[in-house]
């Protein structure tokens, strides 16, 4: 008799590259599923469960299913990729500078000169002095800097 | 980023000027503020001079092993005082707009 593919090994092995695809594309753009990688875990705990029930019923039952050797190999690598998955995310994404010397509430913000997307040199002062643009403000009510990584 | 666009109408209608600050050039800056549709300023530090003194220079940051900013937001007032700051522990977690909103809303500064 012909030995059945074993689906769920192929249907766990692909949502667990979905679950490690699918962060920095699409849900890091949401600050719900960005700040914690719920939404990728789960993922990659069902793509796991549905691996671990393939790979065992191939161990259990060889005569039926297939995936004995290529379902070791496919774990092998869900693993390794997971567990660079999860070092990235909860080690490396945490491996900044404590910036301990940075000003505090309360502190008057430090001036900076620098040019904005046209090239147009912008002070803070100038920010402070004047309203956001298009809203008819005369004064600005505060300013908000977001100091960010950048695209290099 | 993207949901401090999404809700600059509210910083606007408080008169708050959203500036993000970055090594970028501000050929990037402007490239990127036209394909992800941002309106607020963008401004470019490449000597990271504003990123040292407000002490955020992340050494060899990038992964060509440039010099970056680390991720951090302030929130500066009329007078040019700092009111509210978020230092993050990870490059995954940023302050939300609602956190900023609702700062400003309850110092109620300005007034």
């Amino acid at each position: 008799m012909k030995r059945r593919w074993n689906l769920s090994l192929w249907t766990g092995f692909l949502i667990v590259l979905a679950g490690l695809g699918s962060y920095i594309p699409f849900f890091a753009l949401f600050p719900v599923t960005r700040d914690f990688p719920w939404a990728n875990l789960l993922l990659l705990a069902i793509g796991g469960v549905l691996m671990c029930a393939g790979l065992m019923r191939a161990f259990k039952q060889p005569e039926v299913y297939r995936g004995r050797i290529f379902g070791s190999i496919l774990a092998v690598l869900s693993i390794a990729a997971i567990g660079l998955f999860v070092y990235g995310l909860f080690y490396e994404a945490r491996q900044i500078p404590l910036a301990t010397a940075a000003p505090r509430v309360g502190q008057k913000a430090p001036d900076f000169t620098l040019p904005d997307q046209n090239g147009k040199v912008v002070t803070l002062a100038d920010l402070l002095s004047s309203g956001p643009a298009g809203t008819g403000k005369v004064r600005a009510n505060g300013v908000l800097l977001i100091f960010y990584r950048g695209h290099w | 980023m993207r949901s401090f666009q999404h809700r600059l109408s509210d910083f606007n209608a408080r008169g708050i000027h959203v500036v993000a600050i970055s090594v970028d050039a501000p050929e990037v800056n402007l490239r990127h503020r036209q394909k992800l549709g941002f309106t607020y300023t963008f401004l470019s530090d490449p000597k990271a001079e504003a990123i040292q003194r407000y002490d955020l220079l992340h050494r060899g940051g990038a992964p060509n092993g440039a010099d970056i900013s680390r991720p951090a937001e302030f929130l500066i007032d009329s007078t040019g005082t700092i009111r509210w700051v978020n230092l993050t522990e990870s490059v995954t977690v940023r302050a939300r707009p609602e956190q900023v909103l609702k700062a400003f809303d309850e110092l109620s500064f300005n007034r």
